[in-house]
C-alpha cells in the first residue's frame, strides 16, 4: 500500500518537485514575506523610540534651564535700625536690600527715584526675603556685612542664559539698553553666578517664576496618592477577593464584571464630575483638599487594582488551594495564609502602575478645584493644595517666559517620578515572581 | 492585621472630611484675566502680614460667579475676580442661595492686543475693519450678508493682501466676551444698514462670530496661540495685553486706529481695546474669614492697584485718580453694588 504511493507520485507532486522553479519562488516569497515582517516590526519600533527621543529632548532642552537660577552674590548691609531684633522676621528688608544694592553702581545715590525703581527691577521680589530668612536664623549677624546670594527677577535670569538677545532693538526687549549696561557691570565684577536651582524642590508656587518651585504640589500629590492608596488599595483587594474566591457564578456576579471592566475605560474626567457633583456640592466637602483628589482618583484607580488582583489571584494555582483546604484550614485561612501572599507581588506591581496612572492624572483634579494658586505646601489632606500635573497646568498658562522652562522641568520632574514608580514595579515583578 | 489598620484608616479619614472645619484662609475664585493680579497680592498679603496666603483659583468668570453664588459659609468662596460686570441672571442665583450683601470693586482696566508674528506684515486697523473680518453676518452695500470677505485686502486696500486667519478666544472665555463688546458691537454700530436693523437682529448680527474658518477658537490657553503666531506670520491672535508684553521679541501687537498698545496707551485711554477687571466681595464673610478686611485693603490700596504700584508692573493699567478714591472708599465700607435693580 504505501509503496504504491510512494512510487506513484501525484501530478501535482511531479509538476512541484523540491527543485522546481515554482516552489523555489514560493519559498523566497515567504523568506522575503518574513524579512518584510522583521522590518515592519523595526521601523514601528524606530518611530516609537524616535517620538520618545523627540519628547524627552524637547522638554530637556527647554526644561533644563529652569533647574539653574541666576544669582547676585551680594555684599549686604544688615542695618540693625531697619530691624528690632526681638522681632527680626518683620524687619524692613526691602530698605536693607535696597541701600546694599545701591552701593554697588558708583553712581548709585545720585539715580532720580525713576532711575532706581528701573535699577531694583533686576532684582528679584523674593530678595528682602532671602536676607530676612538669613537673619531669622542668625540673629547675630545684625549691624555685620555678610554676603548673601539672593535670586535676580526673571527677565534678567533669562538674559543671562541667552534667552533675551541682546542684539534685538530695546523696544523688542523686556529689559533696557540701561538695566543691561547695569547688569554687566555686576558681571564684571564677578558678582552674578548660576547655582542649581533649589528652589524648584523647596518653595512653593509663587507668581514670579525665579521663586517658583514645585515643594507644594509634590506634597500635594503625596497626600493624594496616599489617601487614593488608602482606598483603592484595602477596596479593592477585598473586591477582588470576594469576586474571585467567595462569589458565585450567576448573572449579578457576571454584571458586576462586566461593570468593573468598563469603570477601567471610563475617561477620567468623569470620576471628576462625579467629585464635584457628590463629594463637593453634596456631601461639602473642601474644595481643593488632596483628600478629595485622593478620592476621586481613587474611584479611578479602584477598578484597575480589583482587575490586576484578580488576575494574580487567578494565577495562583489551585493545587495550593486544595492542599491548604485538604490540611484542613477553613476558606478564609486558605485565602489570607496561602492564596493573597502568593499573589502579593502581582497586585503590588499592579497597583504601583494604577498609581502612577493617578500621580499624572489632571482632568479630575481641574474639576475640584486643585488647580489653585497656592503659596505654601498644605499641612494635612484637609488643606488646599495643588498637585504636580496641576502645577505644571498653571505654569502652562502664566506669561512670564520663565515659567516656559518651569513648565518643562515641572513635567521632567513628574516624568522622573513616573519612571522611578514603574521601576519599582519592575523590580518587585523580578524579585518576587514565581512561576508555578 | 495589616489591612484592619488600613481599612480603619480609610473609613476614619472618610468620616473626618464630611464634617465641615472653619476655614483660616481666604478662598478666591474666578477670571483668569484677574487671576495674576490677585496671585499678586495674595502673595505680597502673606508677605507683609504674616498671614495665610489666600487660596487663589482661576476658574474663568462664569464659572467663578456660579461657585461664588453658591451660597454664604465656610465651604463657599469670599472673592471672586470677574473681566466683566456680574450679569444679572448671575446675580439673581447669588440671591437665591442667600447672599444678598456684594460689594463691587472696579480694579482697574486690561488692554487687549491684536497681535501678529515680527516676521508678518505691519497692520493698522480699526474696529469697523476688524468687526468686518470676524462677524458671521456683514453689511455691504446696505444689505446684512454672510460674511464674505476671505483675505484683508478685500477689505480695505491699506491692510496686507494675505488671507484672514484669527486665533481667539472660546465663548466661555472673558476675554471673548470684552473683545465682542469693546470691538465687535462697537464696530458693528458704526455701520448705517446696522442701525436700521430692529433690537434683536442687531444684537445678533454685532454679537456674532464668524464660523466658516477664518476665525479659529484656541481655546483658553494664551501661551498656544503665542507659539501659533511664531509658526505662521501671517496669522492674528487675540489675547491679554501681558502676554504681548512678555513676547515683545517675537509678536508684534496691530495698532488700532492708528495707536500702538503699550502700558502708556492704554493707560492714557488712546489705545481703543480696554477693558474693565473687577472682583467682588461676599460681605457676610468679613469678620467671619480671618483676614478677609485686610485683604480687600490691600487690594485697593495706593501701593497694588495705584499708578506704579505692583499691579502695573503686571500689566493692569491702573484707574483715574477720582474713580480710584471712590473705588476704594466703596470697597472698604462694604457698599452694595448698585448694578443691577433688585
Amino acid at each position: 500500500m504505501t509503496s504504491t504511493i510512494m512510487t506513484q507520485p501525484t501530478a501535482a507532486e511531479t509538476r512541484l518537485g523540491w527543485e522546481s522553479a515554482e516552489v523555489r519562488r514560493r519559498i523566497r516569497r515567504r523568506h522575503a514575506a518574513n524579512r518584510r515582517l522583521r522590518l515592519y516590526g523595526i521601523a514601528a519600533i524606530c518611530t516609537a523610540i524616535g517620538l520618545l527621543a523627540t519628547l524627552v529632548v524637547s522638554l530637556v532642552l527647554l526644561g533644563s534651564p529652569a533647574f539653574v537660577q541666576t544669582k547676585l552674590d551680594m555684599p549686604v548691609l544688615l542695618n540693625a535700625q531697619h530691624v528690632d531684633p526681638a522681632q527680626p522676621a518683620r524687619g524692613n528688608y526691602r530698605a536693607i536690600v535696597r541701600s546694599s544694592f545701591l552701593s554697588l553702581f558708583p553712581e548709585g545715590a545720585a539715580m532720580s527715584p525713576r532711575d532706581q525703581r528701573a535699577l531694583f527691577r533686576i532684582l528679584s521680589n523674593g530678595a528682602p526675603l532671602a536676607v530676612r530668612d538669613h537673619v531669622v536664623a542668625n540673629p547675630g549677624d545684625l549691624g555685620k556685612t555678610v554676603t548673601l546670594s539672593v535670586p535676580l527677577s526673571d527677565p534678567f535670569d533669562q538674559l543671562n542664559k541667552g534667552k533675551i538677545r541682546r542684539d534685538l532693538p530695546e523696544n523688542r526687549r523686556t529689559v533696557t539698553d540701561r538695566q543691561l549696561a547695569w547688569f554687566d557691570h555686576l558681571d564684571a565684577q564677578g558678582l552674578i553666578s548660576m547655582p542649581f536651582n533649589w528652589a524648584m524642590f523647596f518653595n512653593s508656587d509663587s507668581r514670579f517664576p525665579e521663586l517658583a518651585g514645585m515643594a507644594g504640589a509634590l506634597v500635594g500629590s503625596f497626600y493624594a496618592l496616599m489617601v487614593c492608596f488608602l482606598i483603592s488599595f484595602p477596596v479593592g483587594i477585598a473586591a477582588a477577593i470576594y469576586l474571585e474566591e467567595f462569589a458565585p457564578r450567576n448573572r449579578w456576579t457576571d454584571v458586576i464584571e462586566v461593570n468593573v471592566n468598563n469603570l477601567a475605560a471610563v475617561p477620567s474626567i468623569v470620576f471628576g464630575l462625579l467629585g464635584l457633583a457628590v463629594f463637593l456640592n453634596f456631601f461639602n466637602m473642601p474644595r481643593s483638599a488632596p483628600l478629595v483628589g485622593g478620592m476621586v482618583l481613587s474611584l479611578m484607580t479602584l477598578p484597575t487594582i480589583i482587575i490586576v488582583t484578580r488576575a494574580a489571584l487567578k494565577a495562583v494555582p489551585p493545587s495550593i488551594r486544595e492542599a491548604a483546604l485538604g490540611v484542613g484550614a477553613s476558606k478564609h485561612q486558605v485565602t489570607l495564609h496561602h492564596v493573597l501572599p502568593l499573589a502579593m507581588p502581582g497586585i503590588l506591581t499592579g497597583t504601583i502602575i494604577g498609581m502612577a496612572q493617578a500621580l499624572g492624572e489632571t482632568a479630575p483634579l481641574l474639576l475640584i478645584g486643585m488647580n489653585a494658586f497656592i503659596v505654601e505646601p498644605p499641612g494635612g489632606i484637609l488643606e488646599p493644595a495643588t498637585a504636580l500635573p496641576t502645577q505644571i497646568f498653571i505654569w502652562a498658562d502664566s506669561p512670564e517666559r520663565g515659567f516656559a522652562a518651569r513648565t518643562a522641568g515641572g513635567i521632567l520632574v513628574l516624568l522622573g517620578f513616573l519612571v522611578m514608580m514603574n521601576m519599582v514595579a519592575v523590580w518587585l515583578r523580578k524579585r518576587f515572581e514565581r512561576r508555578w | 492585621m495589616a489591612y484592619k489598620t488600613l481599612f480603619i484608616a480609610a473609613v476614619a479619614a472618610t468620616a473626618f472630611a464630611g464634617a465641615a472645619q472653619a476655614r483660616d484662609q481666604i478662598r478666591i475664585v474666578g477670571s483668569s484675566t484677574v487671576f495674576p493680579y490677585t496671585q499678586a497680592v495674595a502673595e505680597e498679603f502673606a508677605n507683609s502680614t504674616g498671614k495665610k496666603a489666600p487660596v487663589v483659583e482661576s476658574t474663568g468668570t462664569g464659572g467663578g460667579m456660579k461657585i461664588f453664588c453658591q451660597g454664604v459659609g465656610v465651604q463657599h468662596p469670599d472673592l471672586t475676580g470677574a473681566s466683566r460686570a456680574m450679569k444679572k441672571s448671575e446675580q439673581e442665583l447669588c440671591k437665591k442661595n442667600g447672599v444678598t450683601s456684594i460689594t463691587e470693586v472696579l480694579l482697574g482696566y486690561d488692554g487687549l492686543s491684536f497681535a501678529t508674528s515680527r516676521k508678518g506684515a505691519d497692520m493698522n486697523v480699526t474696529k469697523p475693519q476688524l468687526f468686518l473680518a470676524l462677524a458671521a453676518e456683514v453689511p455691504v452695500n446696505g444689505k446684512i450678508v454672510k460674511n464674505p470677505y476671505t483675505k484683508w485686502s478685500e477689505i480695505d486696500r491699506s491692510l496686507p493682501d494675505t488671507k484672514i486667519q484669527v486665533f481667539g478666544p472660546p465663548p466661555t472665555s472673558g476675554t471673548r466676551d470684552a473683545w465682542v463688546e469693546l470691538v465687535m458691537e462697537e464696530g458693528c454700530a458704526t455701520f448705517d444698514a446696522v442701525k436700521a436693523l430692529d433690537k434683536q437682529k442687531h444684537k445678533e448680527v454685532c454679537q456674532r462670530m464668524r464660523q466658516d474658518g477664518p476665525f479659529i477658537e484656541a481655546g483658553e490657553n494664551d501661551n498656544l496661540i503665542v507659539q501659533r503666531l511664531e509658526a505662521d506670520s501671517s496669522a492674528y491672535g487675540i489675547f491679554g495685553f501681558s502676554f504681548l508684553y512678555e513676547n515683545k521679541d517675537k509678536l508684534k501687537g496691530a495698532r488700532v486706529a492708528g495707536v500702538e498698545p503699550s502700558f502708556e496707551t492704554i493707560e492714557t485711554g488712546d489705545y481703543k481695546i480696554s477693558r474693565p477687571l473687577f472682583f467682588y466681595i461676599k460681605n457676610a464673610h468679613r469678620g467671619v474669614i480671618p483676614g478677609l478686611t485686610e485683604f480687600v485693603s490691600e487690594y485697593v490700596s495706593e501701593k497694588s492697584m495705584g499708578p506704579g504700584g505692583y499691579l502695573s508692573e503686571r500689566g493692569l493699567v491702573p484707574l483715574g485718580g477720582d474713580k480710584r478714591k471712590e473705588v476704594q472708599q466703596n470697597a472698604l465700607q462694604s457698599k452694595q453694588m448698585a448694578r443691577h435693580a433688585m
